[in-house]
């Protein structure tokens, strides 16, 4: 076996697959008030807060389960889940690294993000979220120093209730459907962010989740805050460990941008997609909105969607300032069984808004892959504009590649543009390859690195070469 | 309505002659109507625009009980001039006359059926209303290798006799292996306030080549469904075109089943509106073999508080290898009050194939008014000449010149 062999047989296995062995404290398994007191009372949690949480389950006991989306999935008992589990090792909060489990350090050295290193050499502040609280946070007097905030929610609903409290909700109420607003009742931590006016944050910031107890549904609840003026990147990245049963992933992100203000939030996920037959992965049903609240602000989404046995999310603008931006560059790839129903939603409501929504759908093996997006022009917003590009790449013909634009223009002065392609890799461009020299898989990578380019342009740095193992990595064994 | 459709199916049944077996079938239909009810918005299919209350808002009760039993008088001014014709000619739904005078008798036939094939296991309620109700089906067979002369005509017309109706008409087409045949519905109505719903099924075997031009030119205050089925053989083509801008409310939903090698369908469309009128065309097109072709334009022109629907879809069957499927949709609004929705759907299972689509909309562009005016047209005339170019696209694309220069001298343009 020669060593390029060797590699791809290790890649085979999935890279990320294994789990620490860390005692958990838990709720009691089920859905009901008692076990949403529980969470709140264990987070040591205000009093507005749990009744936020108890509308939202009143709420959610009137919501049914939505069935219009192309995966279907075996039946979800909600009463049969954990909704709260914490590494028992970190019930008091460390003050520094070193306090750290040593065990919960070596786990994100095999994800490739020890801690300390990458304090040091990349820069970056990581708040790094182990099951559903957050472990430690990093970099945070340089950030202090600015005033911006970065920490996990929990520790937001301690120190500033008043910017939660206004917040929150606000851009995924709790009426939403019926994923958010369960987490909207049983969410436990995520990430908290407040860039203060004027300040263009020095970092890009950085959260990587990783999900771990067995037959945890994992509900994080992610806030962005950008005041007048300030500038944010955000970075979401995700691996999980090899777990045979399904997990519900039910992930709520809000991102509020005031006037001339800026956010950017990057997702490279690559949780636990099954084995080749099906069998297990993850469950990702997550709920990402952004409200472009005020004049000249921007808000951009950039995903790198490789895991997840079903991935349904549909990261979203509501684009309501005037001359407000919105943008969504996307890649979906699914490979064996999985599957994937992703896509964006813009709505225009304010005048001289604009929204550019670019997707990228790779699908192999059997896998099935559904580009569903809605553009939506307002009367008022006057003079906007959309240019939507969606393009598909099928391999095989055991799997399926779906668009499903909805375009609604109300408005005369606006004009949207919508262009969607689907073909394979064709023989011509193989060839070219191959005579230069790669073997068939190297042409494959070249050349959907190649479909994508326009999207890993959009991450940022430390992403993009990531991203671009990833999309090798996820379509070994697709071709031929 | 419950009640009033019930009394009004048994009045039907009474008046037709109809076998039991035969009326056992359609009462199924009528359960399975009565189940569903008129499509809502609930319905992904009519998302956008929700018959059921555009019914209750532009009718209120329907009567579902036509009485067939006297002849009407045609009005010989809904024919078309200028072009030599067969004729099937209905008025409010009743079968008034058939000529074929242009045609071999030995190659065209028309028998008259009640015996309806539609698939009782189908979602759509408004075909399950049509074969409930209609008494007859028509049947018009093109035999082996016959290319009608002269095109057909069909005229649906009604008068200001009825009102609050709701009418049913069925016709299959039958063509055999190369045979072909040049088909326009036109519609003309002079009532108000009914509801009125055609099923078109087509066979085509080998070889076979249908153009079916639907026309509904007319302004008038009625509701119409129109639904066309189409099976199609190895190596045949059927060509639809639609002009959608006469009735207060207009959907049209055209299915192709590409059955057979090297089959096509081309789905053409115009889509003219004004006054509140709420237009919607729906395509499938399923490419179920090998080395199948479909092209879709549909283009709007949308003046004052109306509104157009656009839903396209392109599904690929996982053997449908080198498929090749396009569409595009185009419109243009006039005003603020005016609405364009699309929903182009691509679904497909096979990896060897084009298929793209693109939707657009806007307004005017006015760097090309600047230009016209500033060779001397005024603001009107440059809007104008823009706006026929841009219909003018759509009804180039028909194949047959003659029904080309009919259409254009009904919509006036040159």
């Amino acid at each position: 076996m020669d060593t390029r062999e060797k590699n791809i047989e290790n890649l085979k296995d999935y890279k990320y697959g294994f789990s620490t062995d860390i005692e958990n404290i838990r709720a009691p398994k089920g859905l009901n008030e008692d076990v949403i007191k529980f969470i709140s009372n264990i987070k040591k949690e205000p009093k507005w807060m749990l009744d936020f949480r108890l509308k939202a389950f009143k709420r959610f006991k009137q919501l049914k389960e939505p069935s219009w989306q192309k995966p279907k999935y075996p039946k979800i008992d909600y009463q049969d889940l954990y909704y709260y589990s914490a590494p028992k090792s970190i019930k008091d909060k460390p003050k520094s690294l070193d306090e750290l489990d040593p065990k919960l350090l070596e786990t994100y050295k095999k994800l490739g993000i020890p801690l300390q290193e990458q304090e040091r050499l990349n820069g970056i502040a990581v708040d790094a979220v182990f099951d559903s609280v957050s472990v430690a946070t990093t970099f945070k007097e340089e950030l202090t120093k600015q005033g911006i905030i970065f920490c996990s929610m929990s520790e937001a609903i301690q120190k500033h209730p008043e910017l939660v409290k206004k917040y929150l909700g606000t851009v995924i109420p709790i009426t939403d459907h019926f994923f958010a607003t369960l987490n909207s009742a049983v969410f436990t931590d995520g990430s908290f962010v407040y860039i203060p006016k004027g300040i263009r944050c020095p970092m890009e910031l950085s959260t990587y989740f990783r999900i771990n107890a067995s037959e945890t549904g994992q509900f994080e609840r992610t806030l962005i805050i950008a005041d007048k003026g300030s500038y944010v990147s955000y970075l979401e990245g995700c691996t999980a460990p090899m777990r045979d049963e399904n997990q519900l992933h039910a992930a709520n992100v809000e991102l509020i941008a005031l006037d001339d203000a800026e956010i950017k939030y990057s997702t490279v996920q690559n949780w636990y997609p099954g084995d080749e037959n099906g069998k297990g992965g993850i469950y990702n049903f997550v709920t990402k909105r952004g409200l472009c609240k005020g004049k000249n602000s921007k808000i951009s989404w950039t995903q790198v969607e490789t895991g997840s046995a079903i991935t349904w999310k549909y990261p979203s603008c509501i684009l309501k300032g005037d001359n407000s931006i919105g943008e969504f560059y996307s890649i979906a790839i699914t490979n064996n069984y999985q599957k994937a129903d992703t896509g964006t939603k813009m709505i225009h409501l304010g005048k001289n808004t604009k929204s550019k929504i670019i997707s990228k759908g790779i699908s192999a093996g059997h896998s099935d892959m559904t580009y569903r997006g809605l553009v939506d022009i307002n009367s008022k917003a006057k003079n906007s504009s959309n240019y939507t590009q969606c393009d598909s790449l099928l391999m095989g013909n055991k799997c399926g590649a779906h668009t499903v634009p909805y375009i609604k223009n109300k408005n005369f002065d606006s004009n949207i543009a919508h262009e969607a392609t689907t073909s394979k890799i064709s023989e011509e461009q193989l060839h070219y390859c191959q005579q230069r020299g790669l073997n068939s898989e190297e042409a494959v990578g070249l050349i959907v690195n190649g479909f994508c380019k326009e999207v890993l342009q959009q991450l940022p740095m430390e992403f993009a070469v990531e991203a671009q193992k990833l999309v090798g990595i996820s379509l070994e064994g697709s071709v031929g | 309505m419950t009640e009033q459709i019930k009394i009004d199916f048994e009045k039907t049944i009474k008046t037709s002659e109809l076998s039991k077996a035969d009326a056992k079938l359609k009462k199924q239909f009528l359960k399975k109507f009565i189940k569903n009810g008129f499509p809502s918005r609930k319905l992904e299919n009519w998302k956008f625009s929700d018959i059921n209350q555009i019914i209750q808002k532009n009718i209120g009760e329907l009567s579902f009980y036509n009485d067939y039993s006297s002849s009407n008088k045609i009005d010989t001014s809904i024919f078309v001039d200028g072009l030599e014709h067969n004729k099937i000619v209905f008025i409010n739904g009743r079968l008034e006359k058939i000529d074929f005078s242009y045609e071999d008798k030995n190659k065209v036939e028309i028998n008259e059926s009640s015996n309806f094939k539609n698939n009782l296991e189908n979602n759509n309620s408004l075909t399950d209303l049509n074969s409930a109700f209609t008494n007859k089906s028509y049947i018009i067979l093109i035999k082996k290798d016959y290319y009608l002369k002269k095109p057909l005509i069909v005229y649906h017309s009604t008068n200001n006799k009825i009102k609050s109706k709701n009418i049913n008409l069925r016709l299959d087409f039958q063509l055999e292996q190369n045979s072909s045949l040049r088909l326009i519905d036109f519609f003309s109505h002079t009532s108000k306030k009914n509801f009125i719903n055609v099923f078109n099924n087509f066979d085509l075997k080998k070889d076979a080549i249908l153009k079916n031009y639907k026309i509904d030119n007319l302004q008038n205050e009625n509701i119409k469904y129109s639904f066309n089925n189409i099976d199609q053989d190895e190596n045949s083509i059927s060509e639809t075109f639609i002009l959608s801008c006469g009735s207060n409310f207009l959907k049209n939903e055209v299915i192709c089943n590409l059955n057979g090698k090297y089959s096509s369908a081309f789905v053409n469309g115009i889509f003219s509106l004004m006054n509140r009128q709420q237009h919607e065309i729906r395509t499938i097109i399923n490419h179920l073999v090998e080395n199948t072709k479909s092209y879709q334009l549909i283009k709007s022109v949308l003046g004052k508080e109306s509104k157009a629907v656009y839903q396209g879809k392109i599904f690929v069957n996982s053997e449908a290898q080198k498929t090749d499927g396009y569409q595009l949709s185009k419109a243009i609004l006039l005003d603020k009050t005016s609405e364009f929705n699309a929903k182009p759907e691509l679904e497909i299972y096979a990896d060897d194939v084009k298929c793209s689509h693109g939707s657009a909309s806007g307004s005017l562009n006015e760097n090309s008014i600047f230009y016209l005016m500033s060779r001397g047209l005024n603001y009107q005339q440059s809007k104008e000449l823009l706006i026929n170019g841009f219909i003018l696209e759509v009804i180039e694309k028909i194949t047959d010149s003659e029904i080309k220069n009919l259409i254009k001298n009904i919509i006036e343009l040159k």
